[in-house]
């Protein structure tokens, strides 16, 4: 139970960040669009099933889109990252669910290379669907190629720096506990 | 029909995957085009409530350009007051009022006040949420002005207690402008590419224009009052393929520190938007059409 409050405040505590933060600071530039939210369904558990990540990732794409009076737009790009998630994690970490040793992923669970591409190829599916959705209804090709690159930097360097300035507590899970 | 089903069973994360996409782009699609968002009315209640809390520390940051705001329209006000002329110049008065009869004065538009308790001008399509909904009177269509009396956007969706607005910088908002040194109108309208840049469509070359001159607030709009500051020109070339000049216009409100707004109605407006739909219909309907 003290596990789903933690999850419970940490979305919480993204969204508000990103609505009444990122959202609010003026940008470096009108492509730099930084947005964090989404780190949420990267660090959801290993152990949730795909079912529930999708549903997750939906409900945390409508709640931002109701602040920022877009709905739908974060909702797809959330759900798309949350379906391909566990396939890169397949991928990068060929392995049953059982043997994993952390509870989610992160650093310590998956090595620095493994994480790193896991960060970039999802900020990057998320940014590009996201600006893409919106390059369907307005914008020129060059604001949509800006936006998805820029915005993805933009990102992978919050999340780093989120990453190393609050280091999430995680218990290493052992067969003897 | 059982392979049917176990195909589905087989493959059920996929089939909400397209499901929960399909969802999205419903609502994205229905949003962009009529601004009825689902849900968004329960919705809008709920953030509404957290960004009026959040409003509160905001707004303590900018009461001071507030402030100089609120004493310019005042300081405007006082020299509009009757007190200060010895004869009264009628026909300025009554034009405002929109009277035709002098002994009777018909009121056109109705001013109320509110509050701005969230906005962006980072997006393409930009919104701001107002404290006040149908329950105060507020309806769609109304335009908003800012504290100063410049022009800021226009309510399109509203519930009970807020409502929320399409600001200017929103690439599919249309204003009917007008210039007010030599009258000629045109339609404002934003490209999505910098927040102090709107463009002043449909000004013919021949029109003599310099940097800094008055983009004014049309009086063919339904929506908004006439002569209400839009912005000012901020820089002119000519385009060599058509008619027209490109003209760049500053806008007058501060999109990023809106706090007290006017949302004003024009009482007349369902008969105008009445009378305009029914002349089409009676000159465009084939049934109709004369001989």
């Amino acid at each position: 139970m003290s596990r789903f409050f933690r999850y419970l405040f940490r979305g919480l505590v993204l969204v508000s960040v990103q609505v009444y933060l990122l959202n609010k600071v003026p940008h470096l530039h009108r492509l730099v669009v930084p947005s964090l939210y989404f780190v949420y369904v990267l660090w959801l558990p290993f152990s949730l099933s795909r079912p529930a990540l999708l549903l997750i990732a939906f409900l945390l794409g409508i709640t931002v889109d109701y602040f920022t009076l877009t709905p739908g737009l974060h909702a797809a790009a959330c759900v798309l990252i949350a379906y391909v998630r566990p396939y890169l994690i397949t991928l990068l970490m060929p392995r049953d669910t059982q043997d994993f040793q952390y509870p989610e992923p992160s650093v310590r669970a998956m090595q620095w290379a493994p994480y790193a591409l896991y960060l970039l190829v999802l900020t990057f599916l998320h940014h590009f669907y996201l600006t893409f959705l919106q390059w369907l209804s307005v914008g020129s090709f060059w604001s949509f190629l800006g936006k998805t690159f820029l915005g993805t930097l933009i990102s992978l360097l919050l999340i780093f720096t989120v990453d190393l300035l609050f280091p999430r507590q995680q218990s290493y899970r052992t067969n003897t506990a | 029909m059982r392979n049917v089903l176990l195909f589905i069973r087989r493959y059920h994360t996929f089939f909400l995957f397209l499901l929960l996409q399909i969802v999205s782009w419903w609502f994205l699609a229905s949003f962009n085009r009529f601004h009825q968002a689902r849900f968004l009315t329960t919705a809008q209640e709920i953030t509404g409530s957290i960004n009026r809390r959040y409003d509160r520390v905001e707004d303590f940051f900018q009461l001071r350009a507030e402030n100089q705001r609120v004493h310019q329209l005042n300081d405007s006000l006082l020299n509009l007051l009757p007190a200060n002329d010895l004869v009264i110049d009628t026909q300025q008065f009554f034009r405002q009022e929109g009277a035709a009869d002098s002994t009777k004065r018909l009121r056109r538009y109705m001013y109320r006040s509110a509050t701005v308790i969230y906005n962006s001008i980072q997006e393409d399509k930009n919104y701001f949420q107002l404290d006040r909904g149908s329950n105060h009177g507020i309806r769609e269509n109304m335009a908003v002005l800012n504290a100063d009396g410049s022009a800021v956007g226009v309510i399109v969706l509203v519930s009970p207690n807020f409502s929320q607005g399409m600001s200017l910088l929103h690439v599919q908002q249309r204003v009917n402008a007008t210039l007010k040194k030599t009258g000629e109108f045109g339609t404002l309208e934003w490209d999505g590419a910098h927040p102090d840049r709107l463009l002043l469509k449909g000004i013919p070359k021949g029109v003599f224009l310099k940097i800094g001159d008055t983009v004014l607030t049309s009086s063919y709009s339904f929506n908004f009052p006439p002569g209400k500051l839009l912005g000012r020109v901020s820089s002119l070339s000519t385009d060599k393929s058509t008619n027209f000049h490109i003209i760049e216009v500053q806008p007058a409100a501060n999109f990023r520190n809106l706090q007290q707004v006017f949302v004003v109605e024009n009482l007349q407006m369902d008969e105008q938007v009445n009378l305009n739909r029914d002349a089409r219909k009676r000159i465009e309907d084939p049934k109709n059409r004369r001989p």
